[in-house]
């Protein structure tokens, strides 16, 4: 920065354009490669290396003593009940969260395209649990479902509802419930922002050429604004599947991963707690990796174009 | 201009506000139904939070009773985490750490950003499209790698070791925005100053990163966020209250079984957590919004 700079302090007429110092493609190297060595050395040196140590053995007995295994400890891996549960429980913890989200989103975002009174109003108000770190979210989910003093049990006790006497985190299936409870909460928001961002560039002479046709109000949703917000849509259904593939602070904190919550991160994690970052624990992070690259792939084929049309005109 | 490319960005807040109007006389006035889906929202949003804070005001016998106001309110939760030299030094780490990526991203991504958006060379797409890839890596399949590198080099459990990954995965999204703001401003005005001699950089850094000043704001603000809230890599990459962040801290603070937990105190130190972003959520609400939808409605 200091070389680029230099010239101001000398630079007072007009100079000639050959005396600019830098070509204009030194210059843009020199912009681009900061960024790109620290994510070089920060995420592409990792995941190499984690592919490396996930095709060795390690030995228990000799520190440092390792042979070539090959696929074997992938072939670990994909047989351990652990971690094929774990895999379960993140397909399906990511299926039903993002189904709700995308229901409760859409449903939001309509609400608070209807209400143009108090838009500004409502859209602070659904940042706050965007905003709210998930280990706090967490942390206030399993205050309101705590069996003792919790707000969840106490309201099904004072309506004379079952289940006062649920401990809900202590319970496979509620637990899950419970995560994907907390995780809707807090994205819910973030979709129906993004919702609402894609009908708002719906242009009005469409609904009113509907409403001139004879169209009720559900096929104009039906017909007309289902089909304008599918982009929208997709954008917000691929940004929430990569984010709920990789859960991991909610699991943390509301249950260590017991009672069927367990997800391919925090696996992966508790591998490399207990034996370090070594064969089986690599080969479920390079697992996890290749699976959220699988979806991502989608991601980077659609958002393709938008790329292409930022990189501008030389492709 | 630093107008035009904002409204480019936030098409939601600008230009719906005068299509709203000009759509509003022929309206039968507003459905009841709409307050009460507007109302179940605003509860559903702020409830949980609320009650967090509930939480927090209760002590000894409140806290084993579910009331939905504390029978008698005291701040002595707040008082004890003020006095806990751990949470200190984690809020001190945190905010060195957020502030720090946040300068450190915006200076880095708008270089990169602005050679994108402007500067003629080649390979761009590709490097766009490896920048905007390493946003979907999942956090543990680099975590763990890291780890042992930092531990060879030395810098595990420092704050500079959480600066450097974090910056990873913040520079995607400030140079995704900022060169969506660059290609806003009109070419014509660094055209001018490269006539008149200022070099590619003077332009740069003279003309473009002023009426960009919308766009870093959003980035800022957006990156500020992530990483105070980043969490699995702040507690695999830290092993000690002295490089710790407040996330990483409170987990740790939780205690071994639910029966033990410290559920005031732990309440009360998340709602002090949660108020720097709800702060930035109630002061820049717009920008936010703008940020977040940027990438999808151009989709």
């Amino acid at each position: 920065m200091a070389t680029v700079a230099a010239p101001t302090a000398t630079s007072g007429g007009p100079r000639r354009r050959s005396g600019k110092g830098l070509s204009e493609r030194r210059l843009a190297a020199l912009m681009v490669s900061p960024s790109l060595v620290l994510i070089a050395i920060v995420a592409a040196y990792p995941i190499g290396y984690a592919v490396w140590l996930s095709l060795n053995e390690y030995s228990v007995r000799v520190p440092g003593l390792s042979r070539w295994a090959g696929v074997r400890n992938y072939e670990a891996a994909l047989t351990s009940d652990v971690w094929l549960g774990a895999l379960g429980t993140t397909f399906l913890f990511t299926g039903a969260s993002v189904f709700l989200e995308l229901i409760l989103g859409l449903g939001m975002a309509l609400a608070m395209h209807a209400a143009f009174k108090g838009q500004g109003f409502l859209r602070t108000v659904v940042l706050v649990p965007w905003a709210i770190l998930t280990v706090v979210t967490a942390i206030t989910w399993r205050n309101i479902f705590n069996p003792e003093l919790g707000f969840v049990t106490t309201l099904l006790s004072s309506l004379g509802l079952p289940g006062g006497d649920t401990v809900w985190l202590g319970e496979r299936g509620w637990a899950l419930a419970v995560m994907v409870f907390a995780d809707v909460w807090k994205t819910a928001p973030f979709m129906a922002l993004l919702l609402l961002a894609g009908l708002q560039v719906i242009p009005d002479d469409v609904y009113d050429a509907a409403k001139v046709d004879g169209a009720s109000t559900w096929q104009r949703f039906r017909r007309v604004t289902l089909p304008l917000l599918r982009p929208a849509i997709l954008v917000a259904l691929i940004f929430r599947t990569l984010d709920a593939l990789r859960i991991f602070d909610l699991p943390f904190v509301l249950t260590r991963g017991a009672n069927g919550t367990n997800t391919l991160s925090l696996e992966a994690y508790t591998q490399f707690q207990q034996n370090g970052i070594l064969g089986l624990g690599a080969a479920m992070s390079v697992l996890t990796f290749v699976i959220v690259m699988v979806v991502s792939f989608l991601y980077i084929r659609f958002v393709g174009g938008n790329i292409r049309a930022m990189a501008g005109e030389d492709h | 201009m630093a107008s035009a490319a904002a409204s480019e960005v936030a098409p939601a807040t600008t230009g719906t506000l005068t299509r709203e109007k000009a759509r509003k006389p022929p309206r039968t006035g507003p459905n009841p139904l709409l307050y009460l889906v507007v109302f179940a929202i605003v509860v559903f949003c702020l409830f949980p939070f609320y009650w967090l804070i509930n939480v927090s005001l209760k002590t000894g016998a409140d806290l084993s009773g579910a009331a939905l106001i504390p029978p008698s309110p005291s701040l002595a939760n707040y008082d004890s985490i003020f006095r806990n030299d751990d949470f200190l030094k984690a809020l001190q780490n945190s905010v060195i750490v957020s502030l720090t990526v946040t300068l450190l991203s915006l200076v880095i991504g708008s270089f990169c950003a602005y050679a994108l958006a402007r500067l003629r060379f080649r390979g761009k797409y590709f490097i766009l499209a490896a920048v905007l890839s390493v946003t979907t890596f999942p956090g543990i399949a680099i975590a763990a790698p890291l780890f042992k590198l930092w531990t060879d080099i030395n810098l595990y459990n420092t704050l500079i070791g959480l600066i450097i990954p974090y910056l990873t995965f913040t520079l995607p999204l400030t140079i995704y925005i900022l060169v969506s703001f660059f290609r806003e401003i009109p070419k014509t005005l660094e055209e001018a100053a490269l006539v008149d001699g200022a070099t590619h950089f003077q332009a740069f850094y003279k003309i473009v990163i002023p009426l960009a000043a919308p766009g870093m704001a959003t980035t800022a603000i957006l990156t500020f966020i992530f990483a105070w809230n980043e969490f699995l890599l702040a507690i695999t990459l830290t092993s000690s209250s002295s490089a710790r962040t407040v996330p990483a801290a409170i987990a740790f603070f939780t205690g071994s079984t639910q029966f033990e937990e410290p559920l005031g105190t732990i309440s009360a130190a998340s709602v002090v957590i949660s108020v720097p972003l709800i702060l930035l959520v109630l002061l820049f609400q717009k920008r936010i919004v703008a940020g977040l939808t940027s990438g999808a409605v151009k989709g």
